[in-house]
This record gives C-alpha cells, structure tokens and sequence, in this order.
C-alpha cells in the first residue's frame, strides 16, 4: 500500500529554515518605537521550519500524486483540456511582463499595451463583436460583467427587466451570474433534440426578459440551429442574447457568435486559447459586446492615440465601472495572444474542424457500447448515457473510476443535468487518432466488465494513492485546515 | 493542409476517421450550421508566426516595458515588488500542477487537493481564522465577495466602507452592490485613517458589514480594536482586508475580533505581472462556515481508512444550487495560492516575522530620508507603505516621468484616487530595495521637483 503523505506542517522542525534575506543595510527599526503593542502580533503564526529540500522534495511528491494533460489524455468535457503549449508558460516569464507594475507611467508600458489592444481588436474579430474588456479573471466573472452591462443597458432606456432565461443544460454558473446580477433566473426545458426548445422560449419571453443565455455549441456538443429564429424571438421581446464562450473551440473561424445574434459574448481563454488550467485556476474571461453596449464597458480599456502609443481609457461615463483590480489576469493574456499567434486565422479554424473530427469519430465509434443522448452530428464535444449499465449496477461513476487505473483522466460526468447517467466527452484537436482508439478500447472493454464482472468497475480504482473517498463524512465532519479546531 | 506541430492529424488519418463517421468531407460536419451564419474567407487577426519569428516578438514588446529588474520600484498600492524565493518557480512549472483541471477526480488529484488544503491552513495560521476557501480572483474582488456574504447572512442591506480601502476594490465593490442592490455607504478619513465619528454615525441597524483595510491603501494601519465595538454592538459582521505579509509583525484579524477576513496573497510570492493573475483569500469564522464562497478542501479517509483529500461543502456551489449558490465562482486562482503555498513553507515560522521587519526597516529609513520640502503627510503607524507630500505645485505624474527617464519607477499618485491629496504620492519600501537604492531614488526624486 502507498503510503500517507505527510503534510507540510508535520514536516516541521524547529531551527530549521528554508529561505535567504539579506542583512539589513539600514538601521533596524524598533517595532516598539512605530508600532503601538496593541497592534503588534501578540503570537507567531505557526508556519512549518523546513529547509529547501524539504519544501522541493514535498512539492514533488504532491506533483506525482496529480494529473495533468501532460500525464496524458483528459477529455474532461466542456473544459477544453488542450495541450498547454510551453512557449506560451516561457513569454508570459519575459521579464518584461512579469515584473511590472500596473500603475506604472503608460509610457514605461508600451509594449504591454500594445499587446493587450491587439488581443482585444483579435478577440473582437474572432467573436463578431465590436469591442472587447480583458478585465473578467474567468468564465464566471465574465458572466457576471456581461449580465450587468445588460443591466445597463436597459436601464439607459429606462426599462426594468427582471429574469434571465437559460436552457436546463445550461452550466452553473450562468444561473448564478445571473442571481448575482440581481436577475432572477426561468430555466426552460431543451427539447427532445436537445435543443431550445423555441415554443417553450416563447411562452417564457416578455417584457420582463433582460436576456437568454446560451452555449452554442450548447454543451451537449449540439449546434443550436435554430438560433437566428431564437434571436429574433429574444430580440423582439426586447432582450438581449448572451454568449457563453466556453464552447469556442468547435467554432473559431466557422462561425462566429456575432454573425449569430449574440449581444454579449465572453470566452474561456483557459478552455480556447490554451492557457492553462493551473489545478483550478488562474483563467480569463473576456467579454466582447456589439457596439449598442460599448459605452457600458468596464473602465478601463485599452484605446490608441492618433500618434500611434497606447493608453488606458477610463473616460467613459456610463461604465458599469470595474470589476476586476489593474486589468485582468494579465500573465494568462500574454499567453492567449503567444497561442493566437502561433495559429493565426486559418490555423484557428483548422483547430476547431479537428476538435469536431476527433469528437464525431470518438462518438461514432462508441456509439454500438453506449447509449449516445442525441445521435446526429455532434460538434467539439458529445454526450452519453451510462444508463444501459444500471442493470448490472454499475453507475457512470464507477465508469470513471475504472478509467483511472488505466491511465486517463475520466470525462466530465453528471453534467449536463438533463441527461441520465451521463458522460460528456471533450477530446480536443490536440490528440492523435491512436490516442483516441485507445481510450476508445477501454471504454469498450470497460463496459464490457460491466457487464461481466460488475464487481471489477465497482471497486475500481485499483491502482491510485487513495481509494475511494468518503466524501460524506468529509462534508458533515468538515476538517477544512490542520491548523486549528 | 498546412501541418501544425499541436495537431497531429494527418490527411491518412482524417481520410479514415471521416470514412468511419460516414461524412465526406469536414464541411459535413459543419451542415447543421446555417449557410447564412458561416463565415466565408479569413478572420482579420494578427497572422502567425513561426515559433522563432514569435519568440522575437514576444521580447520585443516586453523589452518595450521598464521592468522591476532594470528599474527599482517604490510603486505599491496592492502589488509589490517583494523577492520571490527561486524555488517557487520550480515548483509551479511542475506541469502535474499547471496543467491540471480543478481537482474533480480526487483520487488521481490529491496533489492538488493536499496543496489546497495546505494553503487554507496557512491561510487559518495567519489570520487566525477558522475557515478559509482555496482562493478567490483576488484581494478586490474577494472584498465584494465578503459584502455580498454579510449582506446574506444578516439580511441586511447596508455597507459602509470606509474611504481608506484600496479605491479599485471600493470601485468593484459599487458595481458588485448595483447587481446585488445593495446600499454602499463611505466613511471619511482623518489623518491617513477611517474617522472613526463618521464611522459610528455611519453604522445602523441595518449595516450588513463593515468594510476596513489595515494597513490601509495609505499604507498605515487601522485602530481596529477601536472599530471593532462599534460593528459589533450594531451586529454587523467586521470585514478585515489585510496584506498577508504585514502578520508577520501586526496582530491578526481573528484576535482583532473579525468576522471575514480577504485579501490579496499577491506579497507572498506571486509575480507582480501587471496586476495578475494574483491570488485572493477568503477566511471566515466557524459560524459563516457554509456561506463561505468557492471551492474548499476537507480532509477525509479512503475505504482503507487512509488519509485524503475532497472538495467539499459542495452544496453551496452553482453547479450544485445553481441560482441558489451562494457566489457564481467556479474557476479561482489555484496555481497562484500554489505559489502563497510554497512561498509560506520557504519562508517559515522566522521568515515571515524577518521578511516583515525587513520592510518595516526599509519604509521607516526611506521615510527619514526627505530633506526638503517634501514631507510625510499622516502621522499614523505604517508597515512598508507611507504618503508623501510633494511641495506645492508638484504635479505627480510629472514627477513619475521624469523618475522613469532617470531609471526609478515611482509611487502612485494618490491625487487620480483622493482629488484633496492632488500633489501626494504613495511610497512603498519593501526588502528588495537596498539604501543605495533607497537614497538614489529620493535624489532623484528631490531633483525634479
Ligand atoms: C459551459 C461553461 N460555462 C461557464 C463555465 C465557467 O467558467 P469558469 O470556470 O472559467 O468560471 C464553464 C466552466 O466550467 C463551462 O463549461
């Protein structure tokens, strides 16, 4: 059995020290001379005293016990888990962007400038929109900055509209955007396509409508074909339509969701552009709008004088003002634009008709072992049903724990909500066709344990440094820190 | 078909995985997106560039920025030019970490996991709070976060926050209460601190939270024991934004009695990179427990009874409760706490209180240093940040230029926040500055006023 790993903290011993400063080249100051002792610490914060190895050889071995793309496939849907490329980690360390100082003189900027109005002009261009704020720190903040300019907007034209519309398969967050930027939220019902279902759309519009937000492709992987009918139904009810760019990647250089009717649109650059995921974060979540809602973007963006420099605009009055501090996860920006650029126009949309290759195929050829939720063409992405193992009592997630002794980071399950048992598979351009068929065999040999050795999956994982964990106990006893309580 | 060297498609392959689709073409594909809405030709977009032409480039444009390495920097406001330890570099560009998703699958994440749960506990050890989350986008937007929880909590609509708090984080706080619709109500200041008449006048019955940074955005540090009695005899909850290096030195908020702490963990550790990515936390008493927004670690046991780790209170997320979570977060600033991690382990139980001193010493000296007619305009004790008035007339930006020409980036002009503190600016010291620095840079600075 694998051993535990101990933590940092049980490291510790004292004497020990794992850092280097310099000696003071200038008087040392008594605290008790500028700092009255009622606001000095009264006890020392119980870090660990470990020395450098310890703290390399604890990293390492917490490194060994994650996954990431470079261990191997993960075609976690709807979080585009593409090669992060390695150029992008090396120019985002320049230290010509990594050392410098939001406030800085913009004169003594240039170059960042000049790189972050390139990026907004290219992400316009991309989307269809008119302009674009790099401010959003992710998809959700994204969301959040896109739904109050919405709110701005009608309240310029003096309308108070209360709901936001989103499909049942939407993704969390656009509910909860939407809660945040005071909008109540009327989920209606996808269709037997998996698709809006544009009755119910209209018998959900009003006058009350601020917006609908959409994925398209919606994160079934399916096309919403019907969206110049679904935008003018929203449109004439005098709402407006919000993009959720998480699902870019099936779409750069195909269609764009300005040239759909989209009002609002935010991407993942962390999904799309390849920057990476970092275990949980940092992303970016731009947002681009038509040109009726420039005048609400956050403060500032980046503008260009006549004389050809750079500087951040915040003469704009009907900003919904600033929704992030400085101007956005910037390391992540210098990697997006390293990633466009390598690309360029047509290598973009050769990314996404081979993220939808390798998606239909990986479909096709899964299609005779599990149940696909919406047979047809799919897009980036697909959705399956782990339904048909019920029967031996196997469940999706015993599925993917089995997947994990054999090297693959599972599929995002459960989600979306509207499908039973369900598997959404995102493989993403980046992986070979033998990558896929491999991956392919397993599922297939796994189902077939399913069915012949139920117990085998059940059980699974066999070959992790931890089982299967209690994750009940873990939220009614909650041990969140091992430092107090 | 051009080949690129991230797509490892070849005509062989496409020809045989279409052929197993039963599509002839890619276009097929693509058929259930309407003629009218494809789009036809070549996105304007900045074209691409080989990986040696992109390298070229890329320096080119930072070369064209004055970094921290070439010019010292006594420019502050909330990202500071601490020195990062070189063993955090290392350790995050271990792509295990980097290129992982949020730790969804515990059983091969429990890297991550352990990390997370590593970082909250140092996060509790600092503060000396009981709860904290696995990070927020940062220091800002955790501090409206904060607003939004105490307004939930006590059902209350009210906030006042006091005019002392970082003016981008009171910027993002507005916009946060207009959604939320929540009444943002600011208090004064008095000599570089909140004036704490205005301050209890300003709290009611109805006050959610009260909102104090400390050391504060002059950089001088909040009587938080005096504030403290008047949020709570309100029952509002006492919100304390604090930079994380100052607890090596100043008292922790969980004994300054606070009820949710935030900040920006961007001083331990975490590049300064034009303001981000950065790292915000977020830290709570045992009773907001299960209001806390984001993700957070527990520990738990295995079926072989072993240690592990989870994400857990799970029911409080949107991808559990949807309209209901209590906060729309989802992707937060993982790799960035990573970095606050490995750099809190570095420095230890001695570093941190050093690294503190460090700064307290280089502040005090630089703050001793002007002769003439500049002069510190508060009087109230500082950390690593303080105000200075320039001579009358000073125009600061002015001033700033004319730093940058003679190799120094300068402070913040405090007049593009606080219009009555026109010809002020915020200096801040920290251990990376040495006294040649430190004397060059007031030099300088003296010369060209
Ligand atoms: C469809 C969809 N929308 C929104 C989001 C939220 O993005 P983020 O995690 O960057 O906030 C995600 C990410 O999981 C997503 O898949």
């Amino acid at each position: 059995m694998i051993p535990e790993k101990k933590l940092i903290f049980e490291l510790s011993k004292p004497g020990r020290v794992a850092y280097s400063l310099p000696e003071s080249d200038v008087p040392e100051v008594d605290l008790k001379d500028v700092i009255p002792e009622s606001m000095m610490r009264s006890k020392p914060a119980e870090l660990p005293e470990v020395y450098e190895v310890d703290v390399i050889r604890h990293y390492t071995e917490l490194s060994r016990r994650n996954f990431g793309i470079d261990n191997g496939f993960y075609p976690l849907g709807s979080c585009t888990m593409k090669y992060n490329p390695k150029i992008n980690e090396d120019t985002a360390r320049f230290p010509g962007f990594a050392k410098i100082h939001p406030h800085q003189p913009e004169e003594s900027i240039q170059g960042a400038l000049e790189l972050l109005y390139t990026l907004q002009n290219d992400l316009a261009a991309l989307t269809g929109m008119d302009q674009v704020t790099l401010q959003p720190a992710a998809g959700a903040h994204g969301e959040w900055t896109g739904l109050m300019m919405i709110r701005a907007y009608h309240e310029s034209r003096g309308e108070k509209r209360s709901k936001v519309i989103v499909p049942d398969s939407s993704h969390g967050t656009n509910p909860a955007s939407a809660t945040t930027a005071g909008y109540e939220t009327i989920t209606i019902k996808s269709d037997e396509r998996g698709l809006v279902d544009l009755d119910g759309l209209r018998e959900a519009v009003g006058d009350d409508t601020a917006a609908l937000m959409l994925t398209n492709p919606n994160t079934l992987g399916l096309f919403e074909q019907e969206i110049e009918e679904i935008a003018a139904i929203v449109h004439e009810a005098g709402g407006l339509l919000y993009y959720d760019g998480a699902n870019s990647n099936a779409i750069m250089g195909i269609t764009r969701p300005g040239d759909m009717g989209f009002d609002v649109v935010h991407l993942n650059l962390h999904k799309t552009m390849s920057t990476p995921h970092g275990g949980g974060g940092p992303g970016a979540g731009p947002v681009g709008v038509k040109s009726k809602l420039i005048p609400f973007l956050p403060k500032p963006i980046v503008s260009k004088y006549e004389d050809g420099t750079y500087y951040w605009d915040y003469d704009r009055p009907q900003s919904i003002g600033r929704v992030k501090a400085y101007y956005g996860n910037f390391g992540i920006l210098v990697r997006a634009y390293t990633y466009m650029r390598t690309y360029g126009p047509d290598g973009l949309r050769r990314v996404s008709e081979v993220a939808v290759i390798n998606a239909n195929y990986m479909m096709h050829r899964l299609a005779p072992y599990f149940e696909v939720a919406y047979p047809g063409v799919c897009k980036h992405e697909f959705v399956l049903s782990g339904r048909k193992l019920k029967q031996y009592g196997v469940r999706t997630l015993d599925v993917a724990k089995r997947l994990l002794d054999f090297g693959y980071h599972p599929p995002t399950i459960y989600f979306p909500l509207n499908v039973e048992e369900c598997i959404m598979i995102e493989p993403t351009e980046t992986e070979s066709k033998e990558t896929l068929d491999d991956f392919i065999d397993t599922m297939i040999q796994i189902a077939k344990e399913a069915e012949e050795n139920p117990e085998l999956v059940i059980n699974a994982p066999y070959d992790t440094v931890v089982k299967r964990l209690d994750e009940t106990t873990a939220a009614r006893k909650p041990v969140l820190n091992c430092t107090c309580g | 078909m051009k080949k690129h060297r991230y797509i490892p498609m070849t005509e062989q392959d496409q020809s045989d995985m279409l052929a197993t689709i039963g599509a002839e073409s890619v276009k097929d594909l693509f058929s259930d997106i309407p003629e009218s809405i494809q789009y036809k030709g070549t996105l304007p977009m900045s074209e691409a560039l080989s990986e040696a032409e992109l390298l070229k480039h890329m320096s080119e444009l930072a070369e064209r920025n004055a970094n921290f390495e070439q010019y010292p920097s006594f420019l502050g406001a909330g990202i500071y030019d601490h020195h990062i330890p070189v063993v955090i570099n290392h350790m995050i560009s271990r792509s295990e970490f980097y290129t992982a998703y949020t730790p969804y699958q515990p059983e091969i994440s429990q890297g991550e996991l352990q990390a997370i749960f590593e970082f909250q506990s140092y996060i509790c050890e600092l503060t000396d709070m009981k709860v904290a989350n696995a990070s927020m986008y940062d220091g800002a937007t955790a501090l409206a976060e904060a607003a939004a929880l105490a307004s939930g909590a006590t059902r209350r609509k009210r906030i006042v926050v006091s005019k002392t708090v970082h003016p981008e984080a009171r910027e993002i706080l507005h916009t946060t209460a207009h959604g939320l619709n929540l009444e943002v109500v600011e208090v004064g200041i008095s000599n570089g601190v909140t004036n704490l008449d205005e301050l209890q006048t300003a709290i009611n019955d109805e006050t959610a939270a009260v909102l104090i940074q400390s050391p504060n955005f002059f950089g001088c540090i909040e009587d938080v024991r005096s504030i403290e009695p008047l949020v709570h005899e309100k029952k509002a909850l006492l919100t304390l934004s604090v930079n994380p290096l100052s607890l090596g030195l100043l008292e922790s908020p969980g004994k300054l009695g606070a009820d949710i702490v935030v900040g920006d963990a961007q001083p331990l550790g975490i590049p300064a990179a034009l303001g981000g990515p950065t790292c915000g936390f977020f830290a709570v008493t045992e009773k907001l427990m299960r209001r806390i927004p984001g993700r957070i670690v527990g520990q738990t046991t295995d079926t072989d009874g072993k240690r592990g780790f989870v994400l857990t209170l799970q029911a409080r997320e949107q991808h559990i409760r949807r309209e209901k979570a209590t906060s729309n977060i989802c992707s937060n600033q993982a790799l960035l706490a990573l970095c606050a991690s490995i750099y809190m382990s570095t420095m230890g139980k001695s570093g941190i209180q050093e690294v503190a001193q460090l700064n307290l010493n280089k502040s005090h000296y630089a703050a001793q240093q002007f002769s003439k007619d500049s002069k510190l305009a508060f009087d109230a004790p500082f950390f690593n940040e303080f105000v200075v008035k320039l001579p009358e007339g000073s125009n600061v930006e002015e001033v700033n230029s004319k730093l940058i020409e003679k190799g120094y980036i300068g402070g913040f002009n405090l007049g593009k926040s606080y219009p009555e503190l026109e010809g002020h600016m915020l200096l801040a010291v920290t251990e990376r500055r040495t006294k040649d620095e430190i004397d060059g840079f007031i030099r300088e600075l003296e010369d060209c006023i």
